[in-house]
């Protein structure tokens, strides 16, 4: 695959917020490549810098946070090279977004109907008002909502309607990428999974790649081809989902991860947790972030950062890894 | 068209309440309007005349709930009694000629205020940070910690007393015939200046500051955020979504201003000697002359029952989820 062109080049990018306390560095040193119809998974624990990177990738980010080092590239175009006016075109004709919080993410005040004709006539001004809501009628069929609910308001809908409009909003233009910022965390499981279901359905037929951000394991391995394993700002490893079990090689924090999703059908329902929480992102730890958690831990991780290492079926950022080969970029 | 019902019926009773009470308050004052005017006399007049009075004045000794139809029949036929200070001239004549001075230059203050500050605060909410948003706050709220009538005070005897610029008091010149011509208009446009100005710095902060912070918090919501994604235009993202929603809270404040704007301009007319409202009042109360007040009051009732009417109206007009029912969020 990688022949291809990447729709989604970072490179070592980094995040940080301005606090009173000093910098918080949320992204550091980033590295990940995203290509056409592929879906990669991004997992992380919470405030392991999932959502401050997919806004940054969307040139969202606001007041106190900015992109301190790296480069973005949507579709070979640097996102943060453009103007505001060409900006404002480019997103969500090539790569749109859905938002974490599906229940606040569309305006109270406006009809469904309203919102989709907006995202429709602000790109394509040519667009007639009838053509234009023809198509949202269109994009509420392949999101499965009946048309009567073009008319309605946000607050008349349930969850998992509002979620499914969020989506027909970011799929209106027919974008090559869309990122997924946790798109069924506010919604209870049931309605998870038809989502789920939905979102796979819909990129087999659109072919737009996703990366698809969740806190959620098994969710994700389920979904995605990849999955980049986030912790305390960096992708730590990048690894196939099909191999995401225990047993395989993977980074220790990837293992602690896996060991604490509870087996239902097991005799017994053990859940381990991984020890201590994740480091203060201020004064992250010297070497590697993980060290202080890590079970395996030698003095050489609380020295120096790892390299990255490929095995067969990841990339690791790890010095237990060391005898595997050794490479520069996930 | 179930909401316009619900606020309309809401409406009439509450009117209805205020007549009520309207009613029922004076009754719990010892004597009667009758004794009141024979006191002015002080002796000077025959017995004869308290009898004469009462039956002028509507004094009856039958039955109170045949006593309180009477009076809604009048209320609402216009038969509000007669006024003592200016007797016999009618309340609702001395109410028609006071009112619309007040609404007059109230009401167009009010509009100008309303409408300038919720610009300004969504002006300078977008421009967060900018040379306006860290002015602004400090000179709105210089004007909003003086008191209005101090601030009048001051007006009149620096710009009216010292400097001649302006009239000192009451509406309209001792030289114009009442009427729409031009020497009238003007005289009363000139006479409305300083007033106005009051009335504006008075008010104008509020609205900036709450149309400001309404606006800082609408900003940092998430379908903004979407809109914004999506490629929403600037101004379509500032009006339509933003502003739209951080008016609502602005509207409800306007809502609950209202209803003490009306008796609040009293200190103002009473320093400018404005032949509004709030100046007929205060006349009214030190004298005595308690069907003026028992007038003026249902009229400020009613005055302002109705513009909360018409706001609600407006909030439904904005706020889908007041008008129609739906599942809550």
């Amino acid at each position: 695959m990688s022949d291809r062109k990447p729709v989604l080049e970072i490179e070592d990018l980094s995040v940080a917020y301005q606090t009173a306390n000093g910098l918080v560095n949320a992204v550091n040193d980033v590295n990940l490549k995203v290509y056409p119809e592929e879906i990669v998974g991004l997992v992380g624990e919470s405030g392991s810098g999932k959502s401050t990177m997919a806004y940054a990738i969307m040139r969202l980010l606001k007041g106190d946070a900015f992109v301190t080092k790296g480069h973005i590239k949507v579709m070979g175009e640097d996102l943060y090279a453009l103007s505001p006016k060409e900006l404002r075109k480019f997103r969500w004709n090539k790569i749109s977004m859905v938002f974490q919080s599906a229940m606040s993410a569309l305006n109270p005040v406006m009809t469904v109907q309203t919102q989709i004709v907006d995202t429709l006539t602000s790109h394509r001004p040519e667009m007639s008002k009838a053509e234009a809501i023809k198509r949202a009628g269109e994009l509420l069929d392949v999101v499965r909502i009946d048309r009567k609910h073009l008319n309605s308001y946000p607050h008349e809908l349930s969850g998992g309607m509002r979620q499914r409009v969020v989506i027909a909003i970011a799929i209106a233009l027919s974008p090559g990428f869309v990122i997924m910022d946790e798109p069924t965390t506010a919604l209870d499981v049931v309605v998870q999974r038809s989502i789920l279901d939905q979102i796979r359905e819909i990129q087999q037929v659109e072919k737009f790649a996703v990366l698809f951000i969740s806190h959620d394991f098994s969710l994700v391995a389920e979904l995605a081809s990849q999955v980049a394993i986030m912790y305390a700002g960096r992708i730590v490893e990048l690894t196939k989902s099909g191999t995401l079990r225990l047993g395989e090689r993977h980074h220790p924090y990837t293992e602690g991860l896996l060991r604490a999703i509870p087996h239902l059908t097991a005799d017994e329902v053990v859940i381990e947790g991984i020890p201590g929480t994740p480091p203060n992102l201020v004064n992250l730890p010297s070497g590697c972030a993980f060290y202080p958690r890590c079970p395996l831990a030698t003095d050489e991780c609380r020295k120096a950062r790892p390299n990255l290492y490929q095995t067969d079926n990841a990339i690791i950022e790890c010095h237990l890894f060391k005898g595997d080969r050794e490479v520069q970029h996930v | 068209m179930r909401y316009f019902l619900n606020r309309l019926g809401f409406l009439i009773v509450s009117i209805w309440a205020a007549l009520t009470l309207n009613f029922i308050l004076p009754r719990l004052m010892p004597g009667n309007p009758a004794e009141i005017m024979l006191a002015k006399f002080q002796g000077r007049m025959p017995p004869q005349a308290l009898h004469a009075f009462e039956l002028q004045f509507g004094f009856s000794n039958k039955p109170m709930i045949t006593q309180y139809f009477n009076y809604l029949g009048s209320m609402l036929t216009g038969h509000w009694g007669l006024s003592y200070t200016y007797y016999p001239t009618s309340v609702q004549t001395i109410i028609s000629g006071s009112l619309p001075w007040t609404l007059g230059l109230l009401g167009i203050v009010w509009v100008i205020a309303v409408t300038f500050g919720t610009f300004t605060g969504i002006f300078i909410a977008w421009r967060r940070g900018g040379f306006l948003d860290s002015v602004t706050p400090i000179i709105t709220m210089f004007f909003q910690s003086i008191p209005q009538f101090w601030l009048a005070l001051v007006l009149v005897y620096s710009l009216s007393f010292s400097m001649n610029l302006f009239p000192m008091a009451h509406g309209y010149g001792n030289s114009v015939t009442m009427g729409w011509n031009f020497p009238f208009v003007s005289s009363v446009v000139y006479h409305a200046i300083l007033p106005a100005v009051v009335i504006f710095l008075g008010s104008v902060s509020g609205w900036i500051v709450g149309m400001r912070n309404n606006m800082m918090m609408t900003l940092g919501e998430d379908y903004i955020v979407f809109a914004e994604a999506k490629g929403v235009p600037t101004r379509r993202l500032i009006f339509n979504y933003a502003a739209r929603n951080a008016m609502l809270p602005q509207i409800t404040s306007i809502a609950i201003a209202l209803s003490t704007i009306i008796g609040g301009q009293i200190l103002i007319e009473q320093v400018f000697s404005y032949p509004g409202i709030g100046f007929q009042l205060t006349s009214a109360v030190s004298g005595e002359d308690y069907p003026l007040i028992q007038g003026m009051f249902l009229i400020i009732a009613v005055t302002t029952l109705l513009i909360n009417f018409v706001v609600d109206m407006i909030y439904g007009r904005l706020d889908p989820r007041v008008r129609r029912r739906g599942a809550t969020s």
